[in-house]
């Protein structure tokens, strides 16, 4: 008789190249198909190849996945699949397991020919015991090689066939994504596969004691499954960019090699630069003369960039910069997630430089919000910055597959004379609008410039004209703002706490504030897609609510150490910095900057103490300045 | 009647472009400063050649040179201090109809924008790439260059500069898939002209070396070559700056020099007391980014549609 689970998370952890990313995926695509909700992240080392049985080389891919839709990779593991136990050192510290989580752990270290090893082995089963993990050791590899002659290649179709017994998956929609996956190698191959995953759930079954069922349901709506990158490479060529110039970097580097993967067949370019300023540089260049462009790279390309940023603002070039942020400052975290460049993005160009920033809420948001932003960019003549993050590039998610739309697309450029006497920047005062000249349009032909500019283009260094400038180009920001939608409020409209997030943290956010309104808590959430320009009507709401607070993955000072528990101002995470500029309100923030995630679990205790902490203070009732 | 074709209004002849079609607002150098008789060669070649104005791109970096775009009455791009290149590739990269003439000087190019520098060359994309070379920084007034000769009192190196020079040309031969270099002196108009209408007509990148004066702070910097003639080397070949009697007169060394010879350009190009002017090295033959770059041009947004739909295929479940 199975267990009924109405969701379930799963990981697989190995050294690098043992496949267990594969398997995970496989399993992650099937669950899908099957109509299950889905989450699926990648664990990654930061080096290539780390050393065998490192502590920190782990390797491997997380599944969570439900009846209901998942948004996020959720707190614990249920269940581990182990092919060595050091790896599970590092995810014991990032708390991905709790007491009871199963591990089956790879037997063969125990009797290994080495003695450090079987003494490393005995010495983590006591850690992992201490812990409360369930562990049951199994000769994976060796019952893996009584059907193959290679096991340690195999294994992995091995694994997913144990998990696919243990959790009641569909085995010909498995042994379909098999196909799927080996199709390209050969069908010898894929049927070797094939037989290794029936082996390994036929080994479930005689050996564990393991059986759940994650009931589905199976949908006929067309679904797609990627990750935030695959989206974002796919929304790129979705709206009708010509040109998207890059430098390698990590974590945005995937999303051009899924454009650099078909490109060529929508008659687009990727241009790999010799640096990220002539990444930029050479979009802006493509831009000016009247190509879609966009460059795509996180924080120290961001840095590098922010230069040619300044001139598109000043010159008015219309430009799509995607920022998918890992941790920083520096080479920070390269692989892992922080939402750190919020206002590096919003201010780190001298002098005043605005431009429309957005920030991507999840997976399917990666793929729309790129056509959103080449649009402003060109209707508003700026650049216009996407974020995205560590976890929205690699987490998986079934999604709604989009219907095409030809209006994605860029117009042709139009080549047409310029109207006789209007002037290159003819801009409107009202909105500080603007049309533009491209190229080729006889009668436009005007200098292009980063010195401050009269209307005609010319290089004006006069007080009017310098001042007029920085008018028209801030009152776009405003234009913009006049046709945004108020953001709304997930769970009731007024209560005690409103929490205000950004970006990939929207699925932890809202899953913590479900449980906590299941609870009875007044508990509420608002997500910003728009971050520059906000959206208006952000203090109405906030009025409403006892106490307002950011959740975020940046830095922030903590309350009771060192010099801020007598007192002393603390620092506060990028976007409570914001909308306390903003609002004038009080906004409390909570951050985590681990590289990690947000776990549901972390913000619902963050959210209980705020809620405590404000009740505490004020009796009930805590003012709100508006 | 009287034999005319009624429809003879469809037949009037392309506008004639005349060099006021090319001028822009009156240039502001310094009075005697070298950039004058570049802009005039440039003019000058845009209309021998009848280009349209509004398909002619100057695009620039910043220094002095680089106000360049301002002073052309086509389309310009007067952008970051050492980032021309970057642009005027971009520019290129989709816009084959476009001709591109880019204004950098020695400090643009060779010092904050070298590292743009390796690579255009290495790119080849077509588009005629003028060094403004006066050996100082002239803009933020009268500092070291890469090019400034050692010796050389600046406002940085007030005992004089102490790193040998950096040879552009040298630089350039030795860069990957170079396809044309060149050097010519602005007080020739004549050579200036000849040198810049070879790198115009050649496919590819065409970096010319100018010997620039600056009035206030390098005048003297050419004088002894400008006072002596056999300090310079008339390279002279059909498939370069080709021999014209007017040149010959005023230059007693010559030399015929192919410019598809690289070991001679390269060691030419090395000399220090006979400087040579005229064409390097000039190969046509070289690949072409710009070729790559354009690829997919004519494809309809129905091409596009169609592609991206069996894209979005490979994720379905």
């Amino acid at each position: 008789m199975r267990q009924k689970l109405s969701e379930a998370t799963v990981e697989i952890v190995s050294d690098s190249g043992e496949g267990a990313q594969k398997a995970g995926q496989t399993f992650g695509a099937v669950s899908a198909k099957m109509g299950n909700g889905v989450w699926t992240v990648e664990i990654i080392p930061a080096e290539i190849k780390p050393p065998a049985r490192s502590r920190a080389g782990a390797s491997g891919i997380r599944v969570r996945f439900g009846t209901k839709a998942i948004t996020n990779m959720g707190d614990h593991a249920d269940l581990v699949v182990a092919l060595n136990e050091q790896v599970l050192y590092g995810r014991l510290d990032q708390k991905a397991y709790k007491k009871g989580t199963v591990v089956l752990l790879e037997s063969k270290w125990a009797t290994d020919g080495l003695e450090t090893i079987r003494t490393q082995f005995a010495e983590a089963l006591e850690r992992f015991e201490g812990e409360g993990l369930r562990v049951i050791q199994l000769p994976i590899e060796a019952a893996c090689g009584e059907h193959t002659d290679n096991p340690r290649v195999g294994k992995n179709m091995f694994v997913l066939g144990m998990l696919c017994h243990i959790f009641d998956r569909d085995i010909d929609k498995a042994l379909n994504e098999v196909k799927l996956v080996f199709g390209k190698k050969g069908e010898k191959v894929v049927a070797k596969n094939q037989q290794l995953l029936r082996a390994g759930l036929e080994y479930a079954a005689k050996n564990l004691d393991l059986a759940f069922h994650v009931p589905s349901t199976a949908s006929d709506e067309p679904k797609l499954v990627m990750n935030g990158n695959q989206a974002l490479g796919l929304g790129v060529m979705a709206a009708g960019m010509e040109v998207v110039s890059m430098y390698p970097i990590t974590p945005a580097t995937s999303a051009s090699h899924h454009v650099a993967g078909s490109f060529h067949k929508m008659g687009g370019l990727v241009h790999q630069a010799e640096d990220e300023i002539a990444a930029v540089g050479f979009a802006i260049g493509a831009s000016y003369a009247g190509k879609t462009a966009c460059t795509i790279t996180s924080g120290p390309g961001l840095a590098l960039k922010t230069e040619f940023l300044g001139l598109a603002v000043m010159a008015e070039v219309p430009l799509v910069v995607v920022v998918v942020q890992r941790g920083g400052p520096s080479t920070g975290l390269p692989t892992k997630v922080e939402q750190g460049d919020l206002l590096a993005v919003l201010y780190g160009e001298p002098g005043d430089a605005p431009k429309v920033v957005m920030a991507a809420a999840t997976i399917e948001e990666c793929f729309h919000m790129v056509i959103t932003a080449r649009r402003l960019a060109e209707a508003f003549r700026t650049p216009v910055i996407v974020l995205t993050d560590a976890n929205l590039a690699t987490g998986v998610q079934p999604i709604k597959r989009p219907e095409l739309d030809p209006e994605w697309l860029a117009p042709p450029i139009d080549q047409s004379p310029w109207p006789k006497g209007l002037a290159p920047y003819a801009w409107d005062e009202t909105t500080g609008l603007s049309p533009r000249p491209v190229p080729g349009q006889k009668g436009g032909e005007y200098v292009l410039t980063g010195l401050a500019h009269t209307q005609g283009s010319k290089v004006a260094y006069d007080p009017e004209s310098n001042e007029r400038g920085l008018k028209m180009r801030s009152r776009k920001l405003a234009s913009l703002q006049q046709t945004l939608q108020t953001p709304e409020v997930h769970g009731d409209p007024e209560g005690d706490l409103l929490v205000v997030g950004w970006g990939s943290t929207l699925g932890a956010i809202e899953e913590a504030v479900d449980r906590m309104r299941e609870q009875g808590h007044k508990v509420s959430s608002l997500h910003l897609r728009m971050v520059s320009p906000l959206p208006l009507g952000l203090n109405e709401i906030f009025s409403r609510f006892n106490k307002v607070m950011t959740v975020e993955i940046n830095y922030s000072d903590p309350k009771d150490e060192g010099p801020y528990a007598s007192g002393a101002p603390r620092r506060r995470s990028q976007l409570a910095w914001l909308l306390r500029a903003e609002t004038l309100v009080d906004i409390e923030s909570w951050s985590r900057v681990q590289g990690q995630p947000l776990q549901p679990l972390q913000v619902e205790q963050a959210l209980l103490e705020v809620l405590e902490a404000t009740k505490a203070s004020a009796g009930g009732k805590s003012p709100v300045t508006a | 009647m009287f034999g005319l074709k009624t429809d003879w209004s469809l037949e009037m002849p392309p506008a004639y472009f005349t060099l006021e079609s090319y001028e822009g607002g009156a240039a502001r150098w310094c009075p005697g400063c070298g950039d004058f008789a570049v802009l005039t060669a440039v003019q000058k070649i845009c209309r021998d050649e009848q280009l349209p104005p509004e398909k002619v791109v100057a695009v620039s970096g910043i220094g002095c040179s680089s106000r360049f775009p301002h002073y052309m009455k086509t389309y310009g791009f007067h952008g970051l201090h050492g980032r021309a290149l970057p642009v005027a590739c971009g520019v290129k990269s989709r816009r084959p109809d476009l001709k591109i003439w880019v204004a950098t000087g020695d400090g643009d190019c060779c010092s904050i924008g070298a590292g743009h520098w390796v690579h255009a060359i290495r790119y080849n994309m077509d588009m005629t790439v003028m060094l403004f070379d006066n050996a100082v920084y002239g803009l933020t007034k009268n500092q070291t260059s890469p090019t400034t000769p050692p010796g050389r009192k600046t406002n940085t190196h007030p005992r004089g500069a102490w790193l040998p020079a950096l040879n552009p040309l040298t630089a350039t031969l030795g860069f990957s898939n170079v396809s044309f270099v060149a050097q010519t002196v602005d007080w020739n108009p004549v050579h200036l002209h000849a040198t810049l209408a070879a790198a115009y007509r050649h496919p590819g990148t065409s970096f010319v070396r100018i010997l620039q004066r600056c009035p206030t702070y390098s005048d003297d910097m050419f004088a002894e070559v400008q006072k002596d003639s056999n300090r310079l080397l008339l390279l002279e070949h059909e498939r370069g700056v080709p021999a014209a009697s007017g040149l010959q007169r005023m230059y007693a060394k010559r030399m015929e020099h192919d410019p598809l010879d690289m070991a001679q350009a390269r060691a030419l190009a090395e000399q220090q007391d006979t400087l040579p002017i005229g064409v390097l090295f000039a190969d046509p033959s070289r690949p072409r980014y710009d070729e790559y770059t354009a690829q997919g041009l004519e494809m309809t947004a129905e091409d596009r549609l169609n592609a991206l739909e069996s894209e979005l295929d490979r994720f379905a479940v």
